[in-house]
């Protein structure tokens, strides 16, 4: 596994006149977990459609797994897309299945398992990312949100992905919840083996989980590097938003 | 080596594991493995790569928690242990009831649920009453505006589509006469069939059907999704009623424009009864008008007419309902806007059953 899972190169992206990104570029090793920060409206979710292919880039390309993804046949495409699995912000789940009929719909349209044991297996995930067995029959909207934000995990495993995309994993969540949901990705990223791309505004999350952070502002990543490294880049957003005082009573931000 | 299929060998009690223990491979393994005894010891080293899917086969079919492993990567040890300790907590549900038992609890279910919408129908209409009684009183306020907005977008906009279908509803039903009573030599009574008929039943009747699918379903789905929004809840936490925001003024604004479009409903199925009248029947408008004005007594009119007030109410009525047991998904808007059309058809045909056998007895 020497290629980069994921690696963009010289990405725009354009609304009309808006420019959005502009010769953006990041590498996503394997096995590692990469925040990904930036002001609201910096273009942390196009990057993130971008990458996934739910959106056509204006200029640049996309490599997944080393291979260009607007080279690839529609059947290579379709193979690599089940390698990466994603979280949506609210769990995106389908409203009218229920909690385990949601983990259930990749496995049957993917794979030819029995029925009984694509059950157990669903009902694994379930148990994986922390939901009680008596969650798997009930509807999304009967979830609290950080339930069905759990939910959501479990279908992007579902199919047990090399990549893992993450939007805001813990906005919504209250501190306890959220710090479980860091402890979370990080069980599940050293036990499955996956590379993590978490999309977040949550400080202690980033502290708590990422190896790397690379931050998205001006149109482009200004710095893609460890954490603490990160903070002290002099960058005014990162300065302002690491240097603030919802940062100042994270560990690991003394001075170098 | 580059073995992509999931395999193993058994030494004695021993289980040595090969290839590539992954979904793909391990559902085509999963599917014609027979029963396996459980191993002892479990050898991973010539395993090239293991997910869940592959760890769950190995653990459900081959190993007790007590089964010793040997020589398995780290990663794949941590996988095996996070599994084992996910699987020593989940419990197996009881099994849902199948066949009969479970026809019988679907049948049970619907009962007790036609009970409980009835009761709740029921209650909801009190509660809307008793806001009706303070506004009259004066200790609530009636929001005029939206019931001027409601009676345009519910009653007015739906005039030409109601006059269109009871103008071709009238030229049918003078068609269906024509054709059965010429045979008795009396095609000339075909207008009072059409008079009778629209008067008393066809104008208000497909009105309110038209109504409950067009401005009923409208109301269900707008609550419904104020609902699905948290709007209610927040109309609730600013002190505001919504049963006096929402549901007051469409219902006010159904009770006012039903019988006014049932009205004109009535005309327009009149006329298309005329015009097949004098463009096939024979029956020239003059002598059509002339036995209209000796058929039509008042009293067919007011017994049409007094339904209309009554049908607005059951569809307003259902229609709100519907919208505010909606709860969360986009799923369930849809499903209250099917049931909220339904219901509001079947009381207001029930309802005019019920006119018809009330009319009947007091001699209208």
């Amino acid at each position: 596994m020497s290629a980069p899972v994921i690696e963009v190169r010289g990405l725009s992206n354009r609304f009309g006149a808006q420019v959005v990104h502009e010769d953006l570029n990041l590498t996503i090793a394997h096995g590692e977990v990469l925040g990904l920060v930036g002001g609201s409206g910096a273009g942390k979710s196009v990057l993130v459609r971008t990458i996934l292919g739910l959106r056509e880039p204006s200029a640049g390309s996309i490599l997944w797994f080393g291979q260009d993804r607007a080279q690839m046949s529609d059947a290579e495409r379709q193979r690599v897309e089940r390698r990466l699995g994603v979280m949506f912000q609210d769990g995106a789940l389908f409203s009218s299945l229920t909690v385990l009929e949601n983990v259930l719909v990749p496995l049957k349209e993917y794979t030819r398992l029995r029925e009984g044991f694509m059950i157990e297996l669903a009902r694994l995930k379930l148990a994986l990312v922390g939901l009680p067995p008596d969650a798997a029959d009930k509807y999304p909207e009967h979830l609290s949100g950080g339930m069905r934000k759990r939910a959501g995990i479990a279908r992007a495993l579902a199919l047990d992905p090399d990549v893992l995309f993450l939007d805001e994993p813990t906005s919504g969540l209250d501190p306890i919840g959220a710090t479980g949901f860091d402890e979370l990705i990080r069980t599940l990223a050293s036990a499955l083996g996956l590379t993590v791309i978490l999309v977040t505004h949550d400080l202690d999350s980033v502290f708590a989980v990422c190896d790397r952070v690379a931050v998205i502002a001006d149109r482009h990543i200004v710095i893609a590097d460890a954490p603490a490294r990160v903070a002290h880049h002099p960058h005014p957003w990162i300065q302002d938003c690491f240097g603030g005082p919802r940062a100042a009573r994270l560990p690991g931000l003394a001075p170098l | 080596m580059t073995d992509t299929r999931a395999d193993f060998r058994w030494e004695q009690s021993d289980l040595h594991l090969r290839g590539r223990w992954t979904l793909e491979p391990v559902a085509a393994l999963e599917e014609t493995l027979p029963q396996q005894p459980n191993a002892a010891k479990v050898h991973g080293d010539a395993l090239e790569s293991i997910d869940s899917a592959g760890a769950l086969l190995l653990l459900t079919r081959f190993c007790t928690p007590q089964t010793q492993r040997v020589g398995f990567s780290a990663a794949a040890e941590k996988l095996i242990e996070l599994i084992l300790a996910q699987r020593a907590a989940t419990q197996p549900r009881a099994p849902r009831p199948h066949g009969w038992m479970g026809m019988l609890e679907r049948a049970g279910i619907a009962a007790l649920r036609a009970k409980h919408e009835t009761v709740a129908m029921l209650g909801f209409t009190g509660l809307v009453l008793e806001r009706a009684v303070q506004v009259l009183l004066g200790r609530r306020r009636l929001r005029l505006t939206a019931t001027v907005f409601h009676m345009e977008r519910a009653g007015l906009d739906a005039v030409p589509i109601v006059c269109l279908l009871s103008f071709l509803v009238g030229a049918v039903v003078a068609f269906l006469g024509a054709t059965v009573l010429a045979d008795f030599g009396a095609a000339v009574l075909t207008v009072e069939l059409v008079t009778y008929s629209f008067l008393r039943e066809f104008g208000v009747l497909l009105t309110a059907i038209l109504l409950a699918g067009r401005s009923g379903s409208a109301f269900t789905a707008e609550i419904g999704m104020m609902r699905a929004r948290e709007e209610i809840d927040a109309i609730r936490a600013l002190g505001l009623d919504p049963i006096e925001l929402l549901v007051l003024p469409r219902t006010l604004a159904l009770i006012v424009m039903l019988p006014l479009v049932a009205f004109l409903a009535v005309l327009a199925g009149i006329l298309g009864g005329a015009l097949v009248g004098s463009l096939s029947l024979d029956i020239s408008p003059g002598l059509f008008l002339a036995r209209l004005q000796e058929a039509a007594e008042m009293r067919h009119f007011f017994v049409g007419m007094i339904k209309a007030p009554v049908f607005a109410v059951l569809i307003a009525l259902t229609a709100c309902r519907q919208g505010l047991s909606v709860s969360g998904s986009a799923e369930a808007v849809g499903r209250h806007t099917t049931a909220s059309v339904v219901q509001a058809i079947f009381l207001v045909i029930l309802f005019d059953a019920l006119f018809a056998i009330l009319f009947r007895e007091i001699g209208w």
